[in-house]
């Protein structure tokens, strides 16, 4: 209940912004019109590549506008307002909460992806659907499934923004990791070219890291790339990596504490 | 001018030494901002992996013009990058006080918070310039219209990060929208302009004059038939483009500080 109230009041935080959100639905709308016609290009002159047709191709690009906010791919969210109050001191007033720093934190970061997809997720998507030609899930079960792989996604993004944002503990700035977590997110988790077009090897191993599961997988649960018991599969995949990265934000935040001097008195 | 040059120059060695501070943030920060801005060329890179050439043009071609997009925007991002802050400065009455101040406006803003880092954005776009640029074949006149094109595409990417910031004299919370512009108009040239509809290039060069940076500049230099089939005459007019960029950004300014009354409290 209790995580319930802070989700919501950290949706209703977002939603004060709405210039800011128009402004956002309006840039994410013009990359993704770019790279569709980029993608028209590369489609054109090659049909199946990465065994995609170009209405999958332009799809992916769209879902990924929509993932950019919404899984906070760049980073940001409640683990940014962590690594500021770690650097300011007032972490101490969150340690002696009588509740979890993460469950804390996770349930905000719940609540922003939940009001990021509904506005710059939707948004843009809807945009790029007036102008290009997408494919949508027939089956409402690809719907569901893909609905139940988005908020998995985000804990794993969360897990990843907590740790970068964690090192604030020993480094007092967080800005270098989190810079250099962006980096790798933005390249693996298959928003600068879909991880299908990778070649050979780098495609495999692109395939198991965590970031996958921010774009590639729900897409191809969206595209039907992905069905029947495979989408179990996908699950377990996601699942792992949020109970592994989430236990190793529990295991650096307990070593943390230890480093935390309370001055003055 | 001068005057305005030094005051820069001082500010902007105030905020280094700061950032210096933190030696491992800055590091860690220049280097993945390094990685980042290249990671868009790795992802061309591997669309070519695909495929044997993007709109009619090679890869070298496409990295000549990404490089000089590149080599644009980073100068401008450089030394004006922060304006796109100046609504924070609003909101938090900073730029009341720089009013009151014997140094131009302008310098101030675009000097606060002064990132050295930022010039990891210039080395990248060098590094892909000069490999692009060993697979032209150079004239003197070639080499002049190379060096007038960098420098106006600085300058066309100054005023959209000028222009576009003024915006927030009016509302403070939609900065993102420029961000369709600059970094939008950055990610568009990367791209030959055969991959996009005749409406938008024509749009991009009459209407907000991106196509200057270096699609026209580069037919020339690469010895390349005008695809549109427009005046070759355009092919030189990129200070032209510049220069009235520059006069109509001015005139924004003016009227946006002109407009300005301050939050209030």
């Amino acid at each position: 209940m209790l995580f319930a109230a802070v989700a919501t009041r950290s949706f209703r935080r977002y939603s004060t912004y709405v210039g800011a959100t128009l402004a956002g639905i309006f840039t994410n709308s013009v990359f993704g019109a770019i790279m569709c016609f980029v993608y028209i290009e590369v489609w054109s002159a090659n049909p199946d590549a990465g065994g995609y047709d170009v209405t999958d191709a332009l799809t992916y690009v769209w879902l990924g506008q929509a993932m950019i906010m919404t899984v906070a791919v760049w980073g940001g969210g409640s683990p940014d307002d962590l690594a500021a109050r770690i650097k300011t001191g007032d972490v101490v007033i969150d340690f002696y909460r009588p509740v979890g720093i993460l469950g804390w934190y996770l349930a905000a970061d719940l609540g922003r992806a939940a009001y990021h997809l509904l506005t710059r997720g939707l948004a843009p998507t809807l945009v790029g659907g007036l102008f290009f030609d997408l494919r949508y899930p027939a089956d409402p079960l690809t719907w569901v499934l893909f609905a139940i792989a988005v908020p998995l996604a985000v804990v794993v993004s969360f897990a990843l923004r907590m740790l970068a944002a964690l090192t604030a503990f020993w480094l007092l700035d967080d800005v270098g990791p989190r810079t250099l977590l962006g980096f790798v997110a933005l390249f693996f988790s298959g928003l600068t070219v879909p991880l299908v077009l990778l070649p050979g090897l780098l495609r495999d191993v692109a395939l198991a890291l965590p970031w996958a599961t921010f774009l590639q997988v729900p897409a191809d649960i969206w595209l039907g790339k992905t069905t029947g018991i495979e989408v179990l599969g996908a699950y377990a995949f996601i699942l792992a990596w949020a109970v592994v990265l989430l236990a190793g934000c529990a295991f650096v935040l307990r070593r943390a504490e230890r480093r935390v001097v309370v001055q003055g008195g | 001018m001068v005057d305005a040059a030094v005051a820069y120059y001082r500010i902007a060695g105030l905020w280094v030494r700061a950032s210096m501070v933190y030696p491992v943030s800055f590091w860690m920060m220049a280097v993945g901002s390094f990685l980042m801005t290249g990671l868009d060329f790795v992802g061309i890179w591997i669309l070519f992996g695909n495929v044997d050439d993007l709109g009619g043009f090679s890869l070298a071609e496409i990295g000549f013009l990404y490089g000089a997009t590149g080599l644009g925007i980073a100068f401008a991002d450089l030394f004006v990058g922060r304006v796109e802050r100046i609504g924070q400065m609003i909101r938090f009455g900073r730029l009341d006080t720089m009013m009151t101040k014997p140094v131009p406006l302008i310098v101030q803003v675009c000097a606060d918070e002064f990132a050295l880092r930022r010039f990891a954005r210039v080395f990248q776009a060098t590094i892909i310039f000069i490999w692009a640029a060993t697979y032209v074949d150079w004239t003197l006149p070639r080499s002049l219209v190379a060096v007038e094109m960098v420098i106006s595409g600085s300058l066309i990417f100054f005023c959209l990060f000028v222009s576009l910031a003024c915006i927030q004299f009016w509302t403070a919370d939609s900065s993102e929208a420029a961000n369709a512009f600059t970094y939008g108009g950055n990610t568009l040239t990367q791209f030959p302009m055969t991959v996009f509809p005749s409406e938008v290039v024509k749009a991009l060069t009459f209407v907000v004059p991106i196509a200057f940076v270096n699609w026209y500049p580069a037919l020339y230099i690469l010895g390349r038939e005008d695809p549109l089939g427009l005046p070759s005459a355009l092919q030189f007019a990129s200070p032209v483009a510049a220069a009235v960029m520059l006069a109509l950004t001015a005139l924004v300014w003016r009227t946006g500080v002109r407009h300005y009354r301050s939050t209030g409290s």
